[in-house]
């Protein structure tokens, strides 16, 4: 696949010879050809020298602001962002980010969104506060919404007069989003829908006017059997019954106002259903897809910041007669934070360019791996940079226990890494083994696709499988049955898929520097192969892994000791003191 | 007569650690952040607000140099300027371009837009010259109200308060004049976002100091710059007669 030619056509020798080592070692063209990538990935998304100018100006005004008028070090105390700072927000036009201009907004593609995330992301609670409103809490009318809801709704929120949030969550639904109990029934007349149930960990819950609000409704299908499936709704604080908790006390994005949202009777026009009655699900998971990408340059924008500080600091301070810069683990550091950025960068845009290109269905895998890599990678790098500070990271008078805080929730949130990790294997195998996913049938793929990958690596591997491709041998079968044992596989097949297009987007950004000549772009191709070469190892190791009876692969006992502890729900060895006799 | 005029110029961005060259023949610029000099933003704000009080029919920003000059003619369209012109330097004309060469610009430009008041930044923080505004006035046999903290319209004059070391001198000058902007004149508001897409359809002319018939020849010539010397260590004493023992020895006493 082209995968592989293109970078070689922008002619930087040297720049090849790396490329092509890399893409060697990993067998990259075999994962395009196993993998399919949405788009291409190659050349890396540009946009116009128009655009970039446009988003040059916008950056300026904002990052002034951030510097000036947010005290995030208040907004944390005080675990509130006080009124004028959020007017500021609103005037600066940043509660419309993404609305079209027809309706008050500033319209700006999803690159510009990402690009203004960089400079959000520096107060973790406005960045939540924002996202929880625009990116979630009225994405449903954007992408969704009839014109007249968007008429009606859409002015008074890009403005920030509304404000609006994401009603999802259940106390019995997190993960498991399909299986919320909010109802929604039908009056007689048929024009308003009651609605009834409590959602939780609702962001701006506390004060939002505009909700999108996912409940069962009725609806009869086509075998005439009557089914309770999800509706979304647009739901107003003013149409009564709706009532909110108190703000949660949090570890982290502590100004951003979390809390219950209660629904009694709650009426609701049937106008406002969003999309179809019993479509809801498909919107929620549309909604939550369309915005994740944005972590990537979020993480970036955080992680550029700390190397800023932290390198200010291990410049000047001395120990043992040296700058702490001289020392080896501090200098890792550095190297790590700087590699992380890159590739969250590179992933972002990369992203955000796929989606903004015209004609593009959907890019929601793509977005999982972002979020999932930048959610780690950002939780790694804010505790290292801490590290290097030493004591005087762990204290409040310097930012980092703030950041580190703060970006605790982002491998919970959008999505928790576990079920994004389950999401990205089972659309990669399904793309891989063009097998239509269903229970039990994980397991045959994820041997396939363990055999192909070491066909492409030209080594041949025993998975226990006896026949033909396509028969599972029985006791395979029996092993899969069980989900843990599934997951564990699946949790390596997603970690190599994120590792893969990490890699795919590095070196795609890193190629067009070179082949454009951006200032530092030989630092860009040190990043990238030294990212490569890591990735590709953690890539063996784990197919090793994937191999049903490798000495690597140690899920039987993961499973086991599991078992065991759950069982007792506790620690089981006897005290290493305990004595028999 | 209705058109104020207000000169905006980019400069390193003050929370920039400037660095020097190292030829010794001025500061690394390139890749390096660069705003509008912070006295130009309060001297956009006062002729915007002036404007805003139906003083003034039209507020015109007015920037001399490269083509990025035109980004921070956009800044102060988004503030509220309605149009801007952009004098095109460049390259080494650019280099020596001083507070002589720009006041010309803008003496030609106050007469061939008619203006009725011109307001200008007190200085720029890259060079610190503070002369541009009143060799302005001088080249139009103008008056001028310099490092203005107040600013108030009486009929056809002016009323500026100025900071002056003293303290605070209150004058009154006649319009058409010179008034150049001091830090306390105001808060200049930020550029919204939603302003800056509105300011994209406003106009920037572009022209050249040729067209102004201005020579733009620097009679100056910078021969060397050098960061300011390391600042050394003091030293501390116990007692007063140490300090004057100390003071003594050093001859400044």
């Amino acid at each position: 696949r082209g995968g592989l030619l293109v970078p070689c056509c922008y002619g930087a020798a040297s720049f090849c010879s790396v490329v092509i080592d890399c893409c060697v070692n990993v067998g990259i063209l075999s994962y395009f050809i196993l993998f399919c990538f949405q788009a291409e990935c190659f050349p890396y998304p540009e946009i116009s020298n128009e655009e970039l100018e446009e988003i040059n100006s916008f950056v300026a005004p904002v990052e002034k602001f951030f510097a000036e008028d947010v005290d995030s070090k208040r907004i944390d105390h005080e675990a509130k962002i006080p009124p004028e700072t959020l007017n500021g927000l609103k005037e600066l036009g940043l509660f419309g980010i993404q609305v079209p201009e027809e309706y008050g907004g500033l319209g700006l593609s999803n690159t510009m969104y990402a690009r203004l995330g960089e400079i959000i992301s520096l107060d973790g609670s406005i960045a939540v506060t924002l996202a929880a409103h625009q990116a979630i809490g009225l994405k449903g009318l954007l992408i969704a919404g009839s014109e007249e809801q968007k008429a009606k709704y859409l002015p008074k929120l890009a403005s920030g007069e509304h404000v609006a949030a994401f009603c999802l969550t259940e106390p019995g639904s997190g993960s498991d989003a399909a299986s919320i109990q909010t109802k929604a029934s039908l009056s007689e007349d048929g024009k308003t829908y009651l609605l009834n149930g409590s959602k939780i960990w609702i962001s701006n819950g506390g004060f939002a006017d505009v909700m999108t609000v996912f409940a069962r409704t009725e609806v009869v299908g086509e075998d005439g059997v009557k089914k309770d499936k999800i509706s979304a709704f647009i739901v107003e604080r003013a149409f009564g019954g709706v009532t909110s908790g108190k703000p949660e006390d949090k570890l982290g994005i502590r100004g951003s106002n979390t809390c219950e949202v209660s629904f009694d009777n709650c009426p609701v026009p049937v106008e406002n259903v969003i999309g179809e009655v019993g479509g809801g699900f498909k919107v929620a998971m549309n909604i939550l897809n369309s915005g994740r990408f944005s972590m990537g340059s979020a993480g970036a924008g955080m992680i550029k910041k700390l190397i800023e500080m932290t390198a200010e600091y291990a410049g000047s301070r001395r120990q043992f007669g040296k700058h702490l810069s001289e020392f080896g683990m501090i200098q890792e550091k550095f190297a790590v934070m700087a590699q992380n950025a890159f590739v969250m960068e590179s992933m972002a845009y990369l992203t955000a360019g796929m989606m903004d290109r015209p004609g593009l269905s959907d890019c929601s895998l793509e977005a999982a791996m972002v979020k999932v890599f930048s959610s780690e990678g950002g939780w790694v790098c804010v505790s290292e940079a801490l590290q290097v500070l030493g004591g005087l990271g762990y204290t409040k008078n310097y930012p980092y226990e703030r950041y580190l805080r703060d970006c605790r929730i982002l491998l919970i949130f959008e999505g928790t890494n576990e079920i994004l990790r389950m999401y990205i294997a089972l659309t990669g195998l399904q793309y891989a083994g063009k097998v239509k996913m269903k229970k039990g049938n994980v397991g045959v793929v994820s041997e396939m696709l363990g055999k192909r990958l070491g066909e492409m690596f030209g080594r041949s591997r025993d998975l226990g499988l006896t026949g033909t491709d396509g028969v599972v041998h029985p006791a395979l079968a029996v092993r899969t049955q069980s989900i843990m044992d599934e997951q564990l596989i699946l949790k390596r097949v997603a970690d190599i898929l994120i590792n893969l297009y990490a890699m795919t987007a590095v070196l795609s950004r890193s190629s067009r520097s070179i082949s454009i000549g951006l200032r530092n772009h030989d630092h860009e191709v040190l990043l990238a192969n030294t990212f490569c070469t890591d990735a590709f190892f953690k890539n063996n190791y784990w197919m090793t892994q994937l191999q049903k009876n490798s000495l690597e692969n140690q899920d039987e006992n993961i499973k086991k000791i599991a078992r065991q502890v759950l069982e007792k729900r506790s620690y089981i060895c006897s005290h290493p003191l305990d004595r028999t006799f | 007569m209705s058109r104020v005029l207000v000169g905006v110029k980019r400069v390193i961005d003050y929370a920039v650690k400037v660095r020097v060259k190292p030829d010794h023949s001025g500061v690394v610029t390139d890749g390096v952040k660069h705003s509008m000099n912070p006295f130009c933003e309060i001297a956009v704000e006062e002729a915007v607000k002036l404007k805003e009080k139906k003083l003034f029919k039209e507020v015109v920003a007015v920037s001399c140099g490269p083509a990025q000059a035109t980004e921070t003619i956009r800044t102060a369209l988004a503030m509220g300027c309605d149009r801007g012109i952009h004098v095109e330097v460049t390259g080494k004309d650019y280099e020596s371009l001083g507070p002589l060469q720009v006041s010309k610009i803008f003496a030609a430009l106050a007469k061939k837009e008619e203006a009725s008041l011109v307001i200008l930044g007190k200085q720029a923080i890259d060079d610190d010259c503070n002369q541009t505004g009143q060799m302005t006035a001088a080249l139009l046999d103008w008056p001028q109200g310099t490092f203005a903290s107040e600013v108030e319209i009486e009929g056809d004059k002016v009323k500026v308060v100025r900071e002056i070391d003293g303290g605070l001198e209150t004058i009154k000058i006649n319009m058409p004049a010179v008034v150049t902007a001091d830090l306390r004149l105001n808060t200049p508001r930020y550029a919204t976002l939603p302003n800056i897409m509105k300011a994209k359809k406003k106009k920037i002319a572009n022209m050249k100091p040729a067209d102004l018939g201005v020579d733009i020849v620097s009679r100056l010539e910078v021969l060397r710059v050098d960061e300011p010397p390391t600042r050394l260590a003091g030293v501390k004493v116990e007692t007063v007669d140490d300090l004057v023992a100390k003071l003594k020895e050093s001859g400044t006493i």
